[in-house]
């Protein structure tokens, strides 16, 4: 049941305290904000039919899935290939959508924790999978214009960063203890991720042997990509140094491998990616809150600002190529 | 197979006061609900079946069924497997043990606590999807400020979540078709090119949904759209109503007033 991304990440209502709950709500609100007012701009009147649509095709296309092994099967999350396909912004929409017709039409994932889910699978693994898409096609050398392995190395390393968020979320809330919830969701969508890249690449493959100019619209987009890269880092490695910050729990998680002497046992097997993992920096459960809160802010605004600047320069004048 | 895939959809027609009860009131009852429960403190015992007897008599009074939306509400324990382990890691005095791990007492309180509130606020959430119709819900959540564009989008992806499932369907179906197994033979090709074909059929999929979406919106235009969708003119809130909703959230109140004060 882990094995399937669908519902892997898929927080249901309880498993995030209301503090981190709201903390997604407030990201949420403000990024849909944003991408309601970008693709309006971009779409006018065809943003509704063309959204609303294409949010029923990431939805269907989660059904398509593929035999691994021992009864298990590969799906597709679907954020990397809606922000390839569509743009960033349209894809948070379209993702969003798809997110509250799972929570309110068939309870996948809580009402409350509707934030960060779709921060999670609507807003990481988009701004992630893109910037990560259009950083490896900027690359020097053989990687270069490489739409196919720029999109699969994009659409791993978003399920990653975003099943990090995802303990992340758990860690702070007090469900999950660190030293498991984390290798455990890693190594998990590392090997989930891998389905998705594959599938990601074959869906683009497809479509650039087929339709090669509804790509050539995206490409042509992506020549204001650069920022995009600079704001998809970001996000990824916020997440990812956020990890020692989120503390597990207010009492302590050094204190029970002293009294039960359990984790010495225990760091033999699967915890030793963190080897080095230390008495957490913030000790108090609303303290760490509130530096997620803090933390949170800062993502917003310099997602904001970097959206201030690219339209900016998309209102000054041309651009200097197209890809 | 997940839950989505079924696309069984959760509404049951009917005529109780649960159903003609305003969306918007069912709405912003469910969230205060669902809150309510979530903030219940962990280990607040009594508390859980006063709070399922709320849920559960609001499933009765829509004749849903308490017991049926109960046993519907256990789709999200597969996540259990995210909190289980704090049985062990939660500091506290062991009570038992599996694998030579010691669980705690106050490990097993916080699992057990995570589990109930998940369970009630699922079925919270399953209430309000069941006795409500989801164009009303959408219109319910476009009246509370949800932007109305997006309101409009998930609308229209509700209009053809059905015509691409079924899109879908046909391409799984004719996958199948052509997977034929000779005996003896070792079936299907290696995982890369099965991801592969899966991946070919959901580019597929975007190509049919997305020349859909031109055609729908030439038609739209068609028809005199111009960027706004109409809708009638809506029913007014009524006191009777809000009233109504009341009552399970006092309710609500009155027990976490309780595990706030008494029971914690």
């Amino acid at each position: 049941m882990f094995l399937n991304p669908v519902l892997a990440m898929h927080i249901p209502d309880g498993f995030l305290s209301v503090a981190v709950a709201l903390v997604g709500w407030a990201l949420m609100v403000v990024l849909v904000g944003l991408a309601l007012r970008e693709t309006r701009d971009k779409l006018g009147e065809r943003q509704i039919p063309l959204m609303g649509i294409l949010a029923a095709f990431i939805f269907a296309a989660q059904m398509i899935n593929f035999p691994v092994a021992g009864g298990t099967s590969g799906h597709l999350l679907g954020g990397a290939l809606a922000a390839i396909l569509l743009g960033p912004w349209s894809a948070v929409l379209v993702m969003l959508s798809v997110i509250s017709v799972q929570a309110l039409l068939f309870q996948d994932g809580g009402l409350l924790a509707l934030g960060f889910n779709t921060i999670n699978m609507g807003v990481i693994t988009v701004f992630v999978g893109y910037a990560i898409y259009n950083w490896v096609q900027a690359l020097p050398g053989r990687a270069h214009g490489n739409r196919l392995l720029a999109a699969a190395i994009g659409a791993w390393v978003g399920v990653e960063v975003a099943a990090i968020a995802t303990s992340l979320e758990l860690v702070a809330s007090g469900t999950s203890p660190l030293q498991i919830a984390l290798p455990a969701m890693v190594g998990v969508h590392a090997l989930i991720g891998v389905g998705e890249a594959l599938i990601t690449v074959g869906a683009i493959a497809f479509i650039q042997q087929t339709r090669p100019d509804l790509l050539g619209e995206t490409a042509k987009k992506a020549a204001r990509g650069s920022s995009w890269i600079a704001v998809g880092l970001l996000i990824a490695l916020l997440v990812v140094f956020l990890s020692p910050l989120a503390s597990p729990s207010p009492d302590g998680l050094e204190r029970v491998a002293a009294d039960q002497g359990f984790l010495d046992a225990a760091q033999d097997a699967p915890y030793q990616l963190l080897p080095d993992y230390t008495v957490p920096v913030i000790k108090n459960e609303a303290l760490t809150t509130i530096a997620a809160g803090v933390v949170g802010v800062l993502v917003v605004a310099g997602i904001g600002y970097g959206v201030g600047r690219l339209n900016s320069h998309g209102k000054a004048g041309k651009r200097g190529h197209t890809v | 197979m997940t839950l989505s895939l079924s696309l069984q959809e959760r509404y049951q027609a009917g005529d109780s006061p649960l159903h003609h009860l305003d969306p918007r009131v069912k709405v912003v009852m469910t969230l205060l609900l669902i809150l309510g429960v979530v903030l219940t403190p962990e280990g607040a015992w009594p508390a859980y079946p006063l709070l399922w007897a709320v849920i559960g008599g609001l499933a009765a009074v829509g004749g849903l069924g308490a017991v049926r939306v109960a046993r519907a509400g256990s789709v999200a324990l597969p996540f259990a497997l995210a909190a289980v382990t704090l049985l062990f890691t939660v500091p506290g005095q062991p009570i038992a043990s599996i694998f030579g791990l010691p669980i705690t007492d106050a490990g097993l309180t916080r699992f057990l606590s995570i589990m109930i509130r998940s369970w009630l606020a699922v079925q919270a959430a399953l209430v309000l999807a069941m006795s409500t119709h989801f164009t009303d819900l959408l219109w319910a959540l476009g009246s509370l400020r949800v932007p109305g564009t997006l309101v409009a989008i998930i609308t229209f992806m509700y209009r053809y979540l059905f015509t691409l499932k079924d899109e879908a369907a046909r391409l799984l179906r004719a996958r199948a078709a052509r997977s034929g197994i000779l005996p003896g033979y070792r079936s299907g090709g290696p995982l890369f090119w099965r991801a592969r074909v899966a991946g070919g059929m959901i580019g597929n999929l975007f190509l049919r949904s997305y020349e859909r979406s031109e055609r729908v919106y030439a038609a739209m235009l068609a028809r005199g759209y111009s960027g706004q969708m109409r809708m009638l003119t809506p029913p007014q809130l009524t006191w009777g109503a809000i009233w109504w909703g009341a009552v399970p959230v006092a309710a609500l109140l009155l027990v976490e007033m309780l595990a706030f004060l008494v029971w914690t």
